[in-house]
């Protein structure tokens, strides 16, 4: 499996780290109920199919990156850094 | 049938002409008291012990394919109750008990070996956590010798004693753990339920639940609506994809681990045998052939196929500790889709629907927990509260902060 990496372009997997679904990025506002956080920090949508997932360029450029990924073919749609998502 | 010396005798005899279908291959009937979502070893072992040991009646299986068709088949075969935490422990022990009594209890030869398990020891601290470990499963009724390294090098001797980065310095050994014939473990299950009465549906996939007012009437399958009282799901590595039909999110992602075996070989290790300083776990089948394996992929998957990196590891960790296997050939790899959870343990509970009840989060330890994850599920939807030994597998830990974190890593699926 090949990430490209929108910095470092196409790159071996063994350069990144996988973190976990996107839900990393939505962090319950402070004072959120507890129920709310069990949500983000424990339960997953985990589809079989397309997913967005957090993975870090840890051999790279350093930068973390959303990957669009369908989980049952492995194939990559997209790579997009989290930096300019939050832009 | 009853399986024995004598019969195979007479129908040796006989022209084997006596052998009859195991199981039979009924139709769906229109609702049941209790149906088991999934006929691996976990749901066939619930149905067993629904029929067998809870007196529990009118109980049917469905099966997407066919019967131990999933991870009950992929697994590399250990069986072990080797755990540290109180919440595990005395569930893995009361595993292994009934392991030791399974043959005779379900009347199948499924070929359960207790050939002893060694985690090999290449700290000073790795030693003082064995001794720990071993102390806590002595503790449960469970049995641990700690080794010396002359010990181990007693029994292979031909093991990279004196690898500069991880010489071995000892082993905690469980004499009692070792492997089982892992296929007839779902034919044994099968085997009983169907002798009792329990109807094992097979190419019949579970396409929807029908809940009303918070109560679970019966599931859609690819064969039609069935009726039912109460539902049990035991679908480990599908666990999203089914609850969702429910509504829920779980504590769970999925992640592909690979196993692998080798050119068959002469007689070279005769218990299992665990790597400490990587990640790295082989034992040897009775044809011959090495059955290691090592770490999950990493990432989520639904694919039951893995990738070239995790291969290279597993290959390099063996090599580290078994320099001999150098120029063995590899025969098979394949791969088997998980229920990581957030703490690596697993879930047998209700849900907050009634009449539908949860198993799985196995994590890469389903298999030497086939049967006591059978009983503790049957005993959980014939009497509605948890089994002494399963108390703990709670949906609710994770939000209460009572995680059953055996290796200390918090919520990360991928790294237990």
């Amino acid at each position: 499996m090949r990430l490209t990496c929108p910095l470092c372009g196409e790159r071996d997997r063994r350069e990144f780290y996988y973190y976990g679904a996107e839900d990393y990025l939505h962090r319950p506002s402070e004072g959120a109920p507890l129920s709310e956080w069990d949500s983000y920090l424990h339960l997953r949508d985990n589809v079989a199919g397309v997913v967005r997932d957090l993975w870090y360029h840890e051999a790279g450029c350093a930068q973390w990156l959303v990957v669009t990924r369908n989980t049952v073919t492995h194939e990559i749609s997209g790579v997009e850094l989290v930096a300019e998502r939050a832009k | 049938m009853r399986y024995s010396g004598f019969r195979v005798i007479a129908e040796a005899l006989t022209g084997h002409k006596g052998w009859k279908p195991v199981w039979r291959d009924p139709d769906p009937k229109p609702d049941y008291d209790y149906i088991i979502i999934g006929g691996g070893g976990h749901g066939l072992a619930t149905a067993y012990y629904l029929a067998k040991e809870f007196g529990q009646a009118r109980i049917a299986v469905l099966e997407k394919g066919y019967l131990g068709g999933g991870n009950v088949g992929r697994n590399t075969t250990i069986i072990r109750s080797n755990y540290l935490l109180d919440g595990n422990e005395p569930f893995y022990e009361f595993s292994l008990k009934l392991w030791e009594g399974l043959e005779q209890d379900f009347n199948y030869n499924a070929m359960v070996s207790q050939r002893g398990i060694i985690n090999l020891i290449h700290t000073d601290a790795q030693r003082d956590a064995a001794t720990r470990r071993g102390n806590a499963m002595i503790l449960h009724g469970a049995d641990a010798r700690l080794l010396s390294r002359d010990e181990v090098r007693q029994m292979y001797p031909w093991l990279n004693f004196d690898n500069a980065r991880f010489p071995i310095k000892g082993a905690l050994m469980q004499p009692r753990g070792g492997t089982v014939r892992h296929d007839a473990v779902a034919w044994g299950y099968a085997r009983g339920a169907d002798q009792r009465g329990v109807d094992l549906i097979q190419n019949c996939e579970v396409t929807g639940m029908r809940i009303e007012n918070g109560r679970i009437k019966g599931v859609e399958t690819t064969r039609g609506y069935i009726g039912a009282k109460k539902v049990g799901v035991a679908v480990a590595g599908s666990s999203s994809k089914v609850m969702a039909h429910a509504g829920m999110r779980l504590p769970i992602e999925s992640h592909v681990l690979q196993a692998f075996v080798s050119e068959g070989l002469k007689p070279l290790i005769d218990g299992v045998m665990t790597f400490g300083a990587g990640h790295f776990y082989v034992s040897q089948s009775d044809k011959g052939g090495l059955v290691f394996g090592g770490d999950i992929d990493g990432y989520n998957s639904y694919a039951q196929r893995g990738n070239l990196p995790v291969i290279e590891d597993v290959a390099e960790g063996g090599m580290a500790l078994m320099p001999a296997i150098g120029r063995v050939r590899l025969l098979r790899t394949w791969g088997g889709i998980m229920d990581m959870s957030m703490d690596g343990s697993p879930i047998i509970d209700k849900t907050h629907i009634e009449g539908l009840y949860f198993n799985g989060g196995w994590c890469y330890g389903g298999f030497k927990a086939t049967p006591a994850s059978g009983w503790c599920f049957a005993h959980l939807l014939a009497k509605d509260e948890s089994h002494i030994t399963a108390r703990a597998y709670r949906f609710d830990r994770f939000l209460k902060g009572l995680m059953i974190d055996e290796k200390g890593q918090g919520a990360t699926p991928n790294l237990h």
